[in-house]
């Protein structure tokens, strides 16, 4: 069983994995990639029953994982490579004419762990619940998550999905949103606030927990709590408060890295700040 | 003339779709149906009646709806979305784009009320650009079935085919004259009338006006070849370049606009094929209006009499 401090590491390494890779494209997301690391890390390290080297696109027999927000690619293509998923050497694939590792996640080329394409934000919730329904009518109990943007919930298919999640009572469905509290324009709540995301998510017939999504203990416990609830007939979100760009100091808390690579000094300076726990790519 | 085909009586190519998709429930567990708020109008009542587990209303949310669609499919479910054509194409392009046609997933996209012949409700819901948005997408497969039997067993053959389609078809009622027991083969264009002096290619409702058009113009002298273009796309090119290097002179009737429409489609296979002359029989450039369906095809000049003149003006271009 990994503990905290393994966790720990994996992220550390998921986060130099991350900086190496947008700065090897030249090009890609590192904020919101690093700010999710450590919800992406329990999710994939400990909580998901999923076997990556028998990854089948169908989900049969296995808890699938949705990432609506597609941009944060760079955090998913390193949880696919440190999980068995792919190649941990094929990270430095990403961008790369003809490489599995589209700039946003792609099946047409066949990429192990991504089951649809995402990108243009607002769609991964539907296409899960989707995937929640095929596993009801199968009489499984796997779970499928789904990770969206904090901004992308300004996207009103997220709130189609929400009345029809709830109508159709998935409740081995876990919604997880990346609370950020940034998008590219600013800050949300400047640009286009969410006023009060839990109580909406409530009123929609959710059950909704706030999480601290920078600690590991925190996010287990959100896991816990949301499995606890199965049987009640209500999908579950957890917001997790994050940091964008957590870990690379001149990175967090601003929407200014959101889509920018850093240059060689920066990578430099953001790379001594992770510690490398299990081997660069 | 040959060939003789019989209207066994009006009806409208949705109650095809209806009748189809129970068929198809029944014969295959994996089909599943989906519907945003138009279950009546679409037909879909039988199946949801019989089967309300493989039964989803998505309520008035399309965008929602494509995409629980794609993660069914992808789940290994055959899903039958639907709604009017307008709703599940212009309104859902993009969702139709990445979660179906990009990510290739087996949905079947249900399009009922296309074309100007949904009538009285007007221009809003009045699409004929359908075909060229979805026919620009890579991997989708594009299918307009002229009457109630052909859409019944084009619903049928479509579960059969493993990736996403679209189908469309209309809301009034018209003739039903192809064979009730036809096998439906995606992409295969159907000879009706052989003729020598031009070839007339039709899809949907304007299939049976081609036939009486010809049979009007065999009168006056003129062997009209009628083909019926069901599957847009994948386009049977060679049933194309075979008919029009034999007659030489060529017409296109949909019920569609001009712009990405069949018309488009085939003079672009002639060109670079068998440069050869070409009218259309389609709407240009204009949005709809309320109307009955029959006042509509004449007054949009997509009926028999309007093919008529097309077929004078293209023999005159020989």
């Amino acid at each position: 069983m990994l503990t905290i401090t393994n966790l720990n590491e994996i992220a550390s390494q998921v986060r130099r994995d991350i900086i190496r890779m947008v700065s090897m494209a030249g090009s890609g997301h590192p904020g919101g990639s690093l700010g999710c690391t450590d919800l992406m890390t329990v999710l994939f390290h400990k909580e998901m029953k999923h076997d990556p080297k028998n990854w089948r696109r169908d989900g049969v027999g296995s808890d699938m994982f949705f990432l609506s927000a597609g941009h944060l690619a760079p955090a998913l293509y390193s949880q696919l490579a440190r999980t068995g998923y792919i190649p941990v050497k094929e990270l430095a694939e990403i961008r790369k004419l003809g490489s599995r590792l589209q700039g946003h996640p792609s099946v047409e080329r066949g990429l192990p762990g991504v089951h649809v394409a995402s990108g243009s934000l607002g769609q991964g919730l539907s296409v899960a619940i989707g995937a929640a329904l095929a596993k009801r009518i199968r009489k499984e109990e796997n779970f499928v998550y789904v990770l969206t943007g904090d901004g992308e919930c300004e996207e009103g298919q997220i709130w189609e999905a929400a009345l029809f999640g709830a109508q159709q009572k998935v409740d081995r469905l876990i919604a997880m949103t990346d609370w950020n509290g940034q998008q590219i324009d600013g800050p949300v709540d400047s640009v286009m606030s969410l006023g009060n995301l839990k109580a909406k998510w409530e009123a929609f017939g959710w059950d909704c927990l706030v999480v601290d999504g920078h600690n590991m203990e925190e996010i287990e416990k959100g896991f816990t709590w949301a499995k606890s609830l199965v049987g009640n007939g209500k999908p579950k979100i957890l917001l997790v408060k994050t940091v964008m760009g957590k870990g690379v100091d001149f990175m967090e808390g601003t929407h200014h890295w959101h889509g920018k690579a850093p240059n060689a000094e920066q990578t430099e300076k953001a790379l001594s700040q992770l510690k490398e726990t299990l081997g660069d790519f | 003339m040959k060939e003789i085909f019989t209207n066994t009586g009006n009806k409208d190519t949705r109650s095809g779709f209806g009748a189809g998709l129970h068929e198809v429930g029944k014969k295959n567990g994996d089909v599943v149906a989906l519907c945003a708020d138009l279950t009546g109008s679409l037909k879909m009542d039988a199946f949801a009646a019989e089967f309300p587990e493989r039964f989803f209303q998505t309520g008035i949310a399309e965008a929602n709806m494509i995409g629980v669609a794609s993660g069914l499919a992808l789940s290994g479910k055959i899903p039958y979305a639907g709604s009017f054509a307008n709703f599940v194409t212009g309104r859902v392009y993009d969702q139709v784009r990445q979660a179906v046609a990009y990510s290739n997933t087996n949905v079947k996209i249900c399009a009922s009320h296309a074309g100007i012949t949904l009538g009285e409700d007007g221009a809003t819901h009045q699409i004929m650009e359908d075909l060229g948005l979805m026919r620009m997408l890579p991997n989708l497969t594009v299918i307009n079935p002229c009457d109630y039997n052909q859409t019944k067993a084009a619903t049928i053959a479509i579960a059969d085919h493993v990736g996403p389609v679209y189908l469309r078809f209309g809301r009034p009622s018209v003739p039903n004259f192809t064979p009730a027991d036809q096998k439906f083969e995606i992409g295969k264009a159907l000879k009706l009338i052989e003729g020598s002096d031009v070839s007339i290619f039709a899809t949907g409702h304007l299939v049976w006006e081609s036939i009486i058009a010809a049979q009007e113009l065999e009168k006056a002298g003129i062997s009209a070849e009628v083909i019926n273009i069901h599957t847009i796309k994948p386009l049977d090119k060679k049933a194309v370049i075979e008919s029009a290097s034999k007659t030489k002179a060529v017409v296109v009737a949909e019920e569609h606009l001009i712009a990405g429409g069949l018309g488009e489609l085939i003079s672009g296979v002639l060109a670079k094929e068998n440069p050869l002359p070409v009218e259309f029989v389609a709407v240009d450039d204009l949005f709809g209006q309320s109307g009955s369906p029959s006042e509509l095809m004449h007054k949009y000049g997509l009926d028999a009499s309007s093919i008529i003149e097309a077929v004078k003006r293209v023999t005159g271009r020989k």
